[in-house]
């Protein structure tokens, strides 16, 4: 067995123990500990996913002296390894991004708390992503709701309180949906690992028994992991979570919590299901109606709203609408478009609330519309990478967003009775995005009154002035222009990560 | 042979006093006590009409019913909603229950090989006469491992929400955390909270070899350490268990939790050999790590279950 095999078990042992480390350290050190723990879990990852593109297939990793369905075990391939890459990227420079927020926000003798819970969250994405087994998988879901409730409850003012309390009630009821479905999924297999799973439903599924308490287990499940990722009619606990919250917690919750949530259920879906039972029976389809109309409402709300930070939030509904419809075409180009438009979003999400913080810096931590006008100008670094972040999201060509919406399109074709109401939503939502985005863009670039400017004690940023968002908005922008110009090869990775996966 | 004594000497004899008690001449515990009658809560009217009075300012100024429209018709469709959701969810999980295999029942799909195997070689392979520990600590031990990680990211986030900072407001008002020295409490505890923390201890020690185990056994040290800060309050309580305590005790658990771990996953997923002995079954050595596991779970079990504790009741400790 090759020396990289261990890589994916070394990222989770050391992310998972420098949670409780850091909360016992103090000051710089727990910082220390955090940007060196991430940085190496994007090392180790990278290696990894080097390691499967050379080999060409996946491999499984026994965690202990039993072989699988009696121990645990944790699987990697392409896909596995990318999103984990992927994830340490984002996570390393959106914690970054945020230090001087965190540092002002955050109690000083709670950072060290902070960083426990930024370790641990860190770890529980990679063990979601490895996971090889259902149960495993929710013991991870639990520290990630938890470590993400924390996130936003750090700043404590009453907003993020409520925030938190809703985040809570709504992410504990979908943990507890996703249990029963398990306990269902394990009364009538027997079996917790997901390949065995596999095996015993494509059974049940060929000799027909125990249909109804199957699609009951589907129905848990997948709707207990929507909850968490905010789908439509469960999304109002979003905009409060993500738009009060201190700024790395904002950028780590919208790119990384949900896409964690997201990504086990692909897995779901294509290693304990399999693909062809799932798009058989009723659900993809429910799926479908309402990531499109979550589409739809989640651009309409951010339309409406005054609140930057809260129309990003918005924005993100809309977002994971795509997704949801990408995934209820039940098509595997579906869900490649699905895939890459979490990649997308991860990275392009994280950096517009970056860039709207550092355009709200300038403009006395206001942030309506009316004290942003001109603030492009003062911070012209953060309105240069909104406009990106925006034309991204608008899916302008050689931006990231444009390709996905691309893939969604083509996707889209391919089914027959959903392709109307595909390109219908692509085009509404698309417009929307427009009108909000760009009603953005123009205000931050409208100058403001010379007068209006020294009575409000605005300042101006520079580029050195704040280094650690500079750096972390220049590298987000990069990653941005790579999925947006170099998709051909990421398409391919993730449609052999795919094939992989069933 | 008896003998006769005075009366007054008489009066003075454990007996005189239990018999006196007994038909209700002498209650010994009057004046011995603090017993004070307990004065009936009353509310004048006017309290009542102001308190009133600000729970309906409340609502109509959080909730704006008078204006936003919104907010009122969804107060009014809430509750058919949530009734009819509700009667919908237990009406198709009874519905699925109905088809799914009977309870018990030798054929089920759960009695499978994987069953099959820890009960016929669990004690065997993981040296653990408890099967379940066997399970939890050993074949699946990496799940335990997340769990008891679970366990201490609920503790940070209780600290997180409820520890308070500014040391100087605590100290003013720790008098009113303090519990009053309640003479029966106080005795009570003395007597059975060393009884409590022996009993934990050895149902964590005797975790492999009987039921019990970490979990279990950290829940019964919690509750002693509740029930002792409960008698004798926090001056005393933080003699051997301050905040220091519990970070440096659940870094070492926790620590060690991973470190064993490691090593048995690192040596299992590359097919070396684990040097670690299973000793013989039955004796308290043995089972190889689950012994030590045990421990480690058990306080961090038995700290997480105290800190929330102190954290709702005083905030800082």
């Amino acid at each position: 067995m090759d020396f990289i095999q261990n890589f994916p078990f070394f990222c989770i042992i050391i992310s998972l123990f420098t949670g409780p480390l850091s909360s016992v350290l103090k000051g710089k050190k727990v910082k220390y500990i955090n940007t060196v723990m991430i940085f190496m879990m994007c090392v180790l990852n990278a290696f990894v996913f080097a390691y499967c593109i050379k080999t060409g297939e996946s491999f499984v990793y026994r965690m202990g002296h039993f072989p699988a369905p009696w121990g645990n075990e944790i699987r990697a391939s392409i896909l596995e390894g990318g999103m984990a890459l992927f994830f340490s990227v984002i996570m390393f420079f959106s914690v970054i991004a945020g230090r001087i927020e965190t540092a002002a926000e955050v109690e000083e003798s709670k950072q060290n708390l902070y960083y426990a819970m930024i370790n641990l969250l860190m770890c529980s994405l990679i063990a979601l992503v490895y996971t090889n087994d259902l149960f495993t998988a929710y013991v991870f879901v639990e520290i990630n709701t938890i470590s993400a409730c924390g996130l936003i409850m750090i700043r404590q003012r009453g907003r993020n309180a409520y925030a938190a309390t809703r985040y809570m009630v709504m992410s504990l009821l979908g943990s507890g949906l996703l249990l029963l479905g398990l306990c269902w999924l394990y009364g009538i297999t027997g079996q917790l690992l997901m390949s065995n799973i596999k095996e015993a439903v494509t059974n049940l599924v060929a000799t027909g028994a125990y249909n109804t308490p199957l699609l009951i287990s589907i129905c848990l499940m997948v709707v207990g992991l929507c909850i968490k990722c905010a789908l439509f009619p469960f999304h109002t606990w979003l905009p409060d979570a993500y738009g009060y919250s201190t700024l790395s917690s904002a950028a780590i919750l919208s790119s990384l919590v949900s896409k964690g949530y997201l990504f086990i259920l692909i897995k779901i879906i294509y290693r304990v299901f399999g693909f062809d039972v799932i798009v058989n029976d009723k659900m993809i389809n429910v799926l479908f109606m309402f990531g499109i109309v979550g589409m739809i409402i989640g651009s309409l709300d951010a339309i409406r709203e005054n609140d930057i930070r809260r129309m990003i939030a918005y924005s993100s509904i809309a977002q994971i609408g795509y997704i949801f419809m990408g995934i209820g075409l039940g098509t595997t180009n579906g869900m490649i478009a699905s895939i890459y438009h979490i990649l997308v979003h991860a990275a392009t999400k994280s950096l517009l609330f970056i860039a709207a913080s550092g355009l709200t810096d300038t403009s006395c931590g206001k942030r309506d519309f009316l004290s942003l006008t001109g603030s492009g100008y003062r911070n012209k670094l953060a309105g240069f990478t909104f406009t990106v972040g925006s034309m991204s999201m608008i899916g302008f060509p050689a931006f990231a967003g444009f390709i996905s919406k691309l893939l969604f399109a083509q996707a889209g074709v391919e089914s027959a009775h959903k392709m109307l109401l595909t390109f219908l939503a692509l085009a509404i939502s698309t417009i929307l995005n427009a009108v909000y985005f760009m009603k953005t863009v123009i205000r931050i670039y409208t100058p403001a009154k010379r007068l209006h400017v020294d009575e409000t004690g605005y300042t101006h940023l520079t580029v050195s002035s704040q280094p650690s968002k500079s750096i972390a908005m220049a590298v987000l922008i990069v990653i941005n222009f790579v999925l947006g110009l170099a998709s051909d090869p990421i398409v391919n990775l993730i449609q052999k990560g795919l094939e992989m996966f069933a | 042979m008896s003998r006769r004594i005075p009366e007054s000497e008489y009066k003075k004899t454990v007996s005189y006093k239990l018999k006196s008690w007994y038909d209700g001449t002498k209650d010994y515990f009057v004046g011995e006590l603090e017993m004070k009658p307990q004065k009936e809560k009353t509310i004048s009217d006017e309290a009542f009409k102001k308190s009133e009075k600000d729970a309906h300012e409340i609502r109509v100024r959080a909730l704006d019913v008078t204006h936003n429209k919104g907010v009122a018709r969804f107060s009014r469709t809430y509750k058919v909603f949530s009734i009819v959701f509700c009667v919908f969810l237990v009406g198709m999980l009874l519905y699925g229950v109905a088809a799914l295999p009977p309870f018990g029942n030798a054929d089920n799909p759960v009695n499978n090989e994987v069953a099959q195997r820890y009960i016929e070689q669990g004690l065997q392979e993981t040296g653990a006469v408890n099967i379940v520990t066997g399970m939890i600590l050993d074949y699946r031990a990496f799940d335990t491992l997340g769990e008891s990680h679970v366990l201490f990211i609920a503790t940070c986030a209780v600290l997180i929400l409820l520890r308070k900072d500014n040391k100087k407001k605590a100290n003013i008002s720790d008098r009113i955390y303090e519990p009053k020295n309640d003479a029966i409490l106080q005795v009570v505890a003395k007597v059975l909270v060393p009884p409590i923390f022996i009993f934990g201890i050895y149902v964590i020690l005797c975790g492999h070899l009987g039921p019990g185990g970490g979990f279990s056994g950290g829940a019964i040290i919690g509750a002693g350490l509740i029930l002792y800060i409960n008698a004798f309050g926090f001056a005393k309580t933080e003699r051997f268990f301050t905040s220091k305590t519990y970070k440096i005790m659940s870094i070492a658990a926790l620590g060690t939790y991973a470190l064993c771990k490691s090593y048995s996953f690192y040596t299992g997923a590359n097919h070396i050999e684990s040097i670690i002995p299973k000793g013989t079954p039955g004796n308290i050595i043995s089972s190889g790590l689950i012994l030590i596991l045990n421990i480690c779970v058990g306080i961090v079990v038995a700290g997480t279950m105290y800190t929330f504790y102190v954290m709702f009741r005083k905030g800082d400790y």
